[in-house]
């Protein structure tokens, strides 16, 4: 059982990923992560809701008639993001201004509805505890990732320490400046897939039409 | 008017939805592979974003907003914490609501957006559009004007991306970036592409 349950942490960060192979949770993922603090905290705040959402779904899984299930789950998903937008605005206010909109997005954001779906109406309380965090810590992953990119190249920094000196402050380094800009995030999680799946073959995707080599004699 | 003109222009193009906040990804990414689904999608998201960000607007301006509740009689309460909950739900009830008058009064358009209706609920755009509205203090006529372009400018967007989708697919495209990795990067440059209308000033 332990072991199941390692199995069920860690399975979400390479093998099963939120976003590069359930494509669930990508709106977030690709704006926040101009800076590395703001996605850290991104990734933090959608790791506790998706946890206690499924833990809480869970517990009253039997109780909740089919029908009206999307609703029970909304309406918990969103209490718990209400939670987390009042403590991010009472001790963090700087950065809950910048995730502006998007605290409130983790309501809309797939994983979590996903993996209340998915999991936590078929599994007890404690396995489903487990599978929010394991979800929760795979999209924390890429969003780290791409957020490492997108400072340390945009802006010379990490976490808001100066890495590389940026020409402005009299060093050595021109910052990428589309590395800030929307696009970027797109290629950057785009080449992302691209390297799990060279590395985990059994991700890609099946080919709609195969191209043929026709023998001419 | 023309502030409200240069909005819609400002939220169709310059702020898409899709390719600037990245709102919808989940169903912009899925729903993509075919023009005429996509279509579908874009114009459901656009009639329910273009209800759902005045509908918002009201509720705030008359329940929430701090100070809002004077004419019940109780000018010092603020409701403002109860915002996402309550946008989330007139969200849900809308869609309901909106999909039941479908069925019953255009069953033909009930039939073509059937399957995506239940789906725009947690579709971030919508939620997305009524919390920008929120957070730049829109009036109810640029509540409703933000609402119709800013769901205008989705459809377009998820419309172009399955255009190059159904071309895509017939090429030649390396193993691991096929699928899910290429589409990324195709809304990477199309979201380039729609930047270089950020100097537009109208």
């Amino acid at each position: 059982m332990a072991h199941k349950r390692r199995e069920m942490l860690i399975d979400p960060l390479v093998d099963n990923n939120p976003i590069t192979l359930q494509v669930l949770g990508i709106c977030s993922a690709l704006a926040v992560t101009s800076s590395l603090q703001v996605a850290f905290v991104m990734a933090l705040a959608v790791t506790l809701v998706t946890a206690f959402s499924s833990m809480f779904i869970s517990m009253i899984r039997s109780q909740i008639p089919g029908s009206i299930r999307i609703i029970v789950q909304m309406v918990i998903i969103a209490s718990l993001v209400i939670v987390v937008d009042q403590l991010l605005k009472a001790f963090a206010f700087e950065i809950s201004k910048t995730l502006s909109v998007f605290v409130g997005l983790i309501i809309t954001n797939c994983i979590v509805m996903g993996r209340a779906e998915a999991f936590a109406m078929k599994n007890p309380p404690f396995e489903s505890f487990i599978d929010g965090i394991g979800n929760g810590l795979g999209y924390g992953l890429i969003l780290m990732l791409v957020g490492v990119v997108r400072e340390l190249f945009g802006s010379g920094s990490l976490f808001g320490f100066t890495i590389l000196e940026t020409v402005n402050n009299g060093g050595w380094y021109v910052p990428n400046g589309l590395l800030l800009l929307p696009p970027s995030a797109f290629f950057i999680i785009g080449l992302l897939i691209w390297a799990f799946r060279s590395w985990k073959p059994e991700q890609v995707e099946e080919r709609e039409y195969k191209i043929q080599t026709v023998e001419t004699h | 008017m023309e502030a409200l003109i240069s909005l819609a222009v400002r939220s169709i193009f310059i702020e898409n939805l899709a390719l600037s906040f990245f709102l919808g990804m989940c169903t912009f990414i899925a729903v993509s592979k075919k023009i005429s689904t996509a279509m579908g999608l874009g114009i459901s998201v656009m009639i329910v974003q273009a209800i759902t960000v005045p509908a918002n607007n009201l509720l705030l301006t008359y329940l929430l907003a701090p100070g809002a509740l004077a004419w019940a009689g109780f000018p010092d309460v603020d409701l403002t914490f109860l915002g996402l909950i309550s946008y989330i739900g007139v969200i849900a009830a809308l869609v309901q609501i909106l999909e039941m008058v479908l069925d019953k009064y255009f069953p033909p358009l009930y039939n073509a957006l059937g399957v995506f209706l239940p789906l725009i609920t947690v579709n971030c755009a919508i939620l997305g559009g009524s919390l920008f509205m929120v957070e730049r203090d829109y009036d109810f006529a640029e509540a409703a004007t933000y609402g119709l372009s800013s769901g205008f400018g989705w459809a377009l967007a998820i419309t172009l991306m399955a255009g190059v989708r159904e071309k895509l697919k017939y090429s030649d495209i390396p193993n691991g970036l096929q699928g899910l990795g290429i589409t990324f990067i195709t809304a990477g440059l199309m979201a380039m592409a729609f930047m270089s209308f950020s100097g537009v000033k109208l």
